[in-house]
């Protein structure tokens, strides 16, 4: 009974003032650690870009100098070049996979938990232990995918070993992590209502009709969400291809992408403010990026006119 | 004729549904036979794992691998650094981030829909630009060699943790909140007795998020920690490959033992696996 409402006079500070306090102290954790780890480092990093710095000696401001030195250096083209090409690759493979599963998932079978498990397991290997059994698995001699397609006469590439095939090796592995958005996709699918589909059957629409006219546009999304996560996370790829390549993006650079790059760049060579620039860059192509998503977005992505409010 | 008809119906209804099964399970072969390869190897002697053909069952069955990684790889003082880092990811992913998503979903104040945009904003942010100062930041105060560097920033909370709970604690009706705020409850306590119980079930989801982000992570060990007495297990395990590389039994053995805590803690908390992601993913 000694609430605020009950005297409201002898209160110092109004109820809204003590909400705002409160909600400045929950936040405080959060809000100390996104300026010291993220707002200051970004700060810290755009002005690293116009300096050369090899941690031992003194920062010395070059101005656009490290900008210049990275447009003609051809391994920044090469380590761009593999990434864009994984980017292409792996991205729209990995959300047709995943959204094949999710749709051969989304029938009335039983035992769905299993295969759903099944399906699930290897996106949740750890990268390391991930890249440790590939190695094994692509081994060209004597490996068990070569060993499938020698079975069924089709030819052993080189994979790992093999400046073509190395690439693909990469985009392998992690199409066998697809799990992660397959179960997104599931759950977007298992949210569609059955009557869209009983209506579409009314109207005498087949799979393919009930596919491209109830299941796609429902789903644009969710498309597009794990599209726009895709490409930022395929874009920094790192450890999967540093463990198979042992730290050097090889055979002769094919699977240098842009983060094994800046690795070596940083913690090789030691030219901070070179990498510093290097990694502006890549967030520069990936704001881009996402940002054309968003504006094209209503091209293709449907949204329910009524439905959930948006948050 | 119309049993006939019923009959054929019944027919195709059957053979949809072997079909079905079929293609399911010619797919979930691809994804499950190369771990169960991993657990084969790690049972094979050295003449059996670089055999052609592969032969998937071990002869003769080899336990020693499992012993002999111990030899070469101070495993179980892996695990016990990878634990260090696992136990505050944990922390901050359920008390720092469930404060800061409280806040944002409940109290009010000024400023608090610019600051969440800020939040939403860094999600995207890709890491790397922060990487290059960071480590410059730490080596300085004389962290790289430490566990700190992969301790400390996680123990501010994360974006992604605090908009998922954020999410959640948005699904929660007022009525009990308000009524505590009429009886004088702090907004302290009611984040404490209140929202936190009600929360278990997302709380859940986050901590296993932040266990297998924690055991998986592999940059950060790589670029922070300094001798073989402070590695995790990725980093360790990444050593292995690339000292012994050729000892397959030995090196899916040592696999087998990162991947089996992920795998039975996947067992474990699989309603709550399922749900983070549905969570991540519904509300595009």
């Amino acid at each position: 009974m000694t609430s605020s409402i009950a005297k409201p006079r002898t209160q110092r500070l109004s109820p809204s003032k003590r909400e705002a306090i409160s909600f400045y102290l929950f936040i405080l954790p959060w809000l100390l650690g996104f300026i010291a780890f993220t707002l200051g480092p970004i700060v810290g990093s755009l002005g690293l870009s116009f300096t050369r710095y090899d941690m031992m000696l003194a920062p010395k401001f070059v101005g656009i100098e490290n900008y210049q030195e990275l447009f003609g250096d051809p391994l920044f083209y090469t380590s761009l070049w593999n990434t864009v090409y994984i980017v292409l690759l792996a991205v729209p493979l990995g959300m047709i996979t995943a959204f094949s599963i999710a749709m051969l998932l989304n029938q009335k079978v039983g035992g769905m938990p299993v295969y759903r498990t099944a399906y699930y397991i290897p996106s949740i290997v750890p990268a390391v232990a991930s890249a440790a059994l590939w190695m094994y698995l692509l081994q060209p001699q004597w490996g068990v995918i070569n060993g499938i397609l020698k079975a069924v006469g089709l030819p052993a590439p080189g994979w790992l070993a093999s400046r073509v095939w190395a690439k693909p090796a990469i985009i392998l592995v992690m199409l066998w992590g697809s799990g992660g958005t397959m179960i997104i996709y599931l759950a977007g699918l298992q949210d569609i209502p059955e009557a869209l589909y009983e209506a579409a059957d009314i109207d005498g629409a087949g799979r393919w009709g009930k596919l491209w006219n109830v299941t796609l546009p429902l789903m644009t999304p969710t498309i597009f969400f794990t599209l726009i996560m895709g490409i930022i996370n395929t874009f920094q790829v790192f450890s999967i291809i540093f463990v198979l390549t042992d730290g050097m993006g090889g055979p002769i650079n094919s699977t240098l992408v842009y983060l094994v790059y800046i690795y070596r760049k940083a913690f090789v060579s030691f030219k901070m403010g070179y990498t510093a620039a290097m990694a502006w860059v890549l967030f520069v192509v990936i704001l881009i990026l996402t940002i054309l998503q968003f504006k094209t977005a209503s091209l293709w992505v449907y949204y329910e006119a009524e439905g959930k409010p948006s948050r | 004729m119309s049993t006939g008809t019923s009959q054929r119906v019944r027919f195709l209804k059957a053979t949809k549904r072997v079909t079905a099964h079929l293609i399911l399970l010619i797919g979930a072969t691809f994804f499950v036979l190369p771990l169960l390869f991993m657990l084969s190897t790690s049972l094979k002697a050295s003449r059996q794992s670089a055999k052609f053909p592969p032969e998937l069952i071990p002869n003769p069955w080899i336990w020693r691998n499992y012993s002999d990684v111990f030899i070469y790889a101070p495993m179980h003082r892996y695990f016990v650094n990878t634990l260090r880092i696992v136990i505050p990811s944990v922390f901050g992913a359920v008390i720092p981030s469930s404060l800061a998503a409280y806040a944002f979903a409940r109290v009010r104040a000024p400023g608090r829909e610019a600051l969440f945009f800020i939040l939403l904003s860094t999600m995207m942010l890709p890491g790397i630009v922060t990487l290059i100062p960071l480590y410059i930041i730490f080596a300085k105060i004389g962290w790289v060699g430490t566990l700190r560097p992969l301790v400390v920033p996680v123990l501010a909370g994360s974006p992604f943790f605090i908009f998922l709970l954020r999410q959640f604690f948005m699904t929660i009706p007022t009525e009990l909140e308000d009524a505590a705020l009429i009886d004088g409850c702090g907004r302290f306590r009611i984040w404490y007795s209140i929202m936190l119980p009600l929360a278990k079930p997302a709380l859940a989801t986050v901590a296993v998020f932040a266990f297998m982000g924690a055991w998986n992570d592999y940059m950060g060990p790589l670029i922070y920690l300094g001798n073989r007495d402070q590695y995790t297990l990725s980093l360790g395990l990444q050593v292995f490959v690339s000292l012994h590389g050729a000892e397959w039994g030995m090196l899916m053995a040592a696999s087998t033992m990162m991947v089996l805590p992920v795998i039975v803690l996947f067992f474990f908390a699989q309603k709550n696996f399922i749900q983070g992601i549905t969570m991540t993913g519904i509300k595009g």
